[in-house]
């Protein structure tokens, strides 16, 4: 049995761990820091399966590779695994010459990568395609293969695939140390103890760098950029059916607005380059959102008022100094693994990324067979408000709080709630969090962010779990929803 | 008709058993004040009456509420929403109205004038129902601190006022120690008091506004009997946190255009930002039906009857338009629960005269926003600007009434007579406020 570590349980560091379930002979855990998965760059993101035609094949040969074929994997993963995803297309929208002109070279990338369908669209057509389209807009490119997924949703999926064929989650568990003896990786040394390990792959996102340091490897590091976005009502009219954004520069993509899977108008990013240790500021400012705001009216016919934004948010990307991945299997220190510096489109390669480094692994290791029990389905939990009657009703004749709807913005009911709360034990998140229940059943996730539906869900958990309120966390760490029960505070006791 | 179905249960819940009907004259969708009062004077007036609310009991907000306040113009008696609230509760419970709890309007189909179709969630499992009319009484929701513009990262510990409220006086659980409010309407000033009361300490409350929104008395009583700071205008625009819970706000003084004035931020220490900035009608299932949303209440657009633009879906309270006191909400369940009525006897609401209320000088918002001319009419609405001695004026009927104080925050609640309105000759009616000499 070969033990194999893999350091962080964000997108990446959890494909790879599901392509690894897939043999015998491998002993697969994930690590994460935080106290569940998907919580650090995959959490904020733009949720784009991207065409990959932005890729430079000759600057990013295995990138633009990696994302085509992970574009691929997706259309599978998605099927297997239950994952809210749809597949619109994009259009990159023009709205000088310049920037026109610009486009031309993407036609050139896609065909050399093998992405279908790319072409030049003029503004007629494009207004056709997408009638929320700016008519400013001189022109465009289209890329119909484009899609678009619920990450989050993703990386939840792929955790209790994982758990479900034989592998293990130490979540809320800090990496401290890599021990290397005779040249090989041996050990990690965590906030919860030692683990012995034969392989270490570290795809520890914005901390990458850190994780490799500890195994002797200094030869790049990783800086935070950031996006900020803003999310719209799901009640608002303005809802492109394709994926928009505007024309790419060297840093980005571009700004986008996308229809969200979950229906809601998503407008961002930006592309700020943080400081090194800024790698925890994922926060919004007034200038990003307003930047962002105004780059999304060039492309839109129209934009809602800011005041139907139900969300900002800001999520931070590992860019990695060598300015592309970092993908490699060391002889020095054998069995130390990265996958490093996965900045856009990562979350697009990330099926095609656990493919190729399981590779790198397996084809090192001996004995090592595919399993024939490896099971590829996993079930997504039920949401009965958006069920036939009758499919409904069985659900709710099995479990009555199925039929009790708590959060009306989303329309999810407690029996998802609950049901949330079991799969999260089964992962082995190390507490329940109010983030991990919404991540799961995205109660508190609508208009009201959970103003109406929060305080009953925490009160059903205690009475349901015995978990006080005052013991339950937003998002693990010191990040308490209440602080005691009420007259404490007059007795005297501060609370925890 | 009024055989009992249940003891009067002070504080107990109850929970009914399955709906056995499947045709109501009346459905009504919400079970706090205005729905309670609806569905009572419904089935007063002989309609087959079936409530549904969303929680596991019924009352809605005022269960929260134990402030006094409540029932001074309805009962005449200042009572905590609670005594409020189980007084329709118990009346409701002694009468054969059809409730259900925990239960979901998922969706709504208008069929024909006379039949509406709903398919409601519940732990009984679907219940497809049909009925003659919908009282629409589902009440509001809190504006968030992103629609009102604060930045910063998403720590625990920011909430609106109501989820405080809910967390404290429903479930006895303390959510800080250290409190900011934002916004100083009377919900905010109340909960800076109730935090006090309790033990924490209220660090202030801000307002974006140059005056506090609130009833001058709530602030007396609840800010300067306790000392609390009031920032007038004042925002906060982004908040700090440590260990993912809030640390600090950062406040920023405001010009008179709500701008913020550069180098006048200050971060104020707290562990917990309540948000009190105001309450947006929910309005779901009414767009879901197709009916007209008015900018200005965010509230369906009513007529006098308040039916929506929906024949026989009729709406009530919060749900309606955001008032001040819960004694407006039952008032206007109890006139659209008459409206229904006169709806199913007389197989729709006939129009005498289309009229459109029209926003005049000063005025920010008004329902009903149409007319059918065919029984008085009681307007409610909200001035733009506080202003002193003047006239509110329904200006082609000539008809105006003199105001010594009007005030954004404070509802204006006018009755106007069928003769009245009568000699309107024109099919618009302007109501604004015009200054008295």
């Amino acid at each position: 049995m070969y033990r194999t570590i893999i350091i962080g349980a964000g997108i990446t560091g959890l494909s790879i761990a599901r392509w690894l379930t897939r043999y015998r002979g491998l002993q697969v855990i994930v690590i994460d820091k935080e106290p569940d998965v998907g919580w650090g760059v995959t959490k904020a993101n733009t949720s784009i399966i991207h065409p990959c035609h932005e890729e430079h094949p000759d600057k990013h040969p295995l990138r633009s590779k990696l994302c085509l074929e992970g574009h691929n994997l997706w259309y599978k993963w998605v099927k297997e695994l239950e994952i809210p995803a749809k597949w619109p297309g994009e259009i990159i929208v023009a709205t000088n010459d310049e920037e026109l002109k610009g486009l031309h070279k993407y036609i050139d990338y896609a065909y050399r990568i093998g992405v279908p369908g790319v072409r030049l669209i003029d503004r007629g057509e494009m207004l056709r395609l997408e009638p929320w389209i700016n008519p400013d807009a001189i022109g465009g490119l289209y890329a119909p293969t484009a899609g678009t997924i619920n990450p989050m949703m993703a990386a939840i999926a792929i955790a209790e695939n994982i758990v479900d064929n034989g592998g293990k989650l130490l979540l809320g568990t800090r990496v401290e140390d890599i021990v290397v003896r005779d040249g090989k990786v041996v050990a990690v040394e965590t906030s919860k103890g030692g683990i012995e390990a034969d392989i270490v792959v570290n795809a520890a996102g914005l901390y990458a760098d850190k994780i490799s340091r500890m195994a002797g490897i200094d030869d790049y590091s990783i800086h935070p950029r950031r996006g900020q976005y803003l999310l719209f009502s799901d009640r608002v009219d303005v809802k492109p059916n394709k994926i928009l954004h505007t024309a790419p520069t060297p840093k980005t993509k571009g700004v986008y607005a996308i229809t969200t899977v979950d229906g809601n108008l998503l407008i961002g990013p930006t592309a700020e380059d943080l400081p090194e240790e800024a790698r925890e500021e994922n926060t919004t400012t007034h200038q990003g959102l307003d930047f962002i705001y105004e780059m999304a009216s060039r492309i839109l016919r129209k934009l809602p008022p800011r005041n139907k934004v139900v969300k900002t948010f800001a999520g931070l990307r590992p860019e990695p100094s060598t300015g592309t991945f970092i993908i490699r299997f060391h002889e020095k220190p054998w069995g130390f693994v990265e996958a490093a510096g996965i900045r856009s489109p990562g979350l697009t390669a990330a099926p095609a990324i656990g493919k190729h480094v399981s590779k790198l692994i397996i084809e090192r290791l001996e004995n090592i067979e595919p399993r024939k029990d490896w099971r590829s389905k996993r079930q997504a939990i039920p949401r009965p408000a958006y069920m036939a009657p009758r499919e409904r009703d069985k659900l709710i004749r099995e479990n009555p709080d199925y039929g009790w709807i708590i959060c009306v913005c989303r329309k999810v009911s407690l029996g998802e709630i609950m049901e949330a709360v079991k799969r999260m034990k089964k992962i082995g998140v190390p507490e329940i969090t109010l983030d991990g229940i919404k991540f799961r059943t995205h109660s508190m996730y609508g208009d009201c962010q959970g103003s109406q539906c929060r305080p009953h869900i925490a009160y059903l958990l205690w009475k349901r779990l015995g978990i006080q309120p005052w013991r339950i966390t937003t998002k693990g760490d010191g990040s308490k929803y209440a602080f005691t029960e009420v007259k404490a505070l007059l007795r005297g006791d501060r609370g925890a | 008709m009024l055989s009992p179905k249940s003891k009067p249960s002070y504080g107990v819940i109850v929970v009914p058993d399955r709906i056995t009907k499947k045709d109501y004259d009346t459905v009504v969708i919400g079970g706090g004040p205005a729905g309670l009062a609806a569905a009572l004077k419904a089935r007063e007036k002989g309609l087959e009456t079936l409530v549904v609310e969303t929680r596991d009991r019924l009352g809605g907000i005022p269960l929260q509420c134990i402030h006094p306040g409540f029932g001074i113009h309805y009962f005449k008696e200042d009572m905590t929403g609670p005594e409020f609230v189980y007084r329709f509760i118990d009346k409701l419970l002694s009468t054969d109205i059809d409730y259900t709890v925990k239960s979901y309007v998922n969706m709504a189909e208008y069929v024909s004038p006379m039949e509406k179709k709903l398919e409601i969630i519940t732990p009984y499992g679907t219940e497809i129902v049909r009925t003659k009319t919908i009282i629409y009484a589902a009440g509001a929701r809190e504006r968030t601190r992103y629609e009102i513009g604060i930045t910063g990262p998403n720590p625990a510990g920011i909430m609106t006022a109501g989820e405080a409220q809910t967390l404290m006086d429903m479930y006895g659980v303390m959510p800080g120690k250290k409190i900011l409010i934002v916004g100083s309407g009377d919900v905010g000033l109340i909960m800076a008091r109730r935090f006090v009361l309790e033990g924490a300490e209220v660090v202030g409350v801000v307002e974006i506004l140059p005056y506090p929104s609130g009833l001058i008395r709530n602030v007396q009583q609840c800010l300067k009997d306790y000392g609390i700071p009031l920032l007038l205008s004042h925002m906060v625009i982004s908040v700090k946190q440590r260990n993912g819970r809030v640390s600090s706000a950062v406040v920023v003084k405001v010009d008179e255009n709500f701008k913020p004035i550069q180098g006048t931020e200050n971060e104020i220490e707290c562990d917990t930002i309540v948000i009190a900035a105001g309450l947006k009608p929910r309005t779901k299932l009414l767009e879901s039906l197709g009916a007209q949303i008015d900018p200005r209440t965010k509230g369906p657009v009513v007529n006098e009857y308040f039916e929506t633009t929906i024949p026989g879906v009729f709406a009530a309270g919060n749900a309606l338009i955001i008032n001040d006191y819960v004694d407006y909400a039952v008032e206007q369940g109890e006139l659209a629960a008459l409206a229904a009525t006169k709806y199913v006897d007389e197989k729709g609401i006939r129009i005498k005269k289309p009229v459109k209320i029209v926003l005049g000088r000063n005025m920010r918002l008004i329902v009903p926003q149409m007319l059918t001319l065919t029984s008085d009419a009681l307007f409610y609405g909200r001035v733009a600007r506080p202003e002193d001695n003047v006239w509110l004026s329904f200006k082609e009927i000539g008809f105006k009434i003199p105001q010594l104080k009007v005030l954004p925050s404070i509802m204006i609640r006018q009755k106007i007579r069928l003769d009245k309105l009568r000699m309107l000759e024109t099919d618009t009616l302007t109501v604004e406020v015009i200054p008295r000499d």
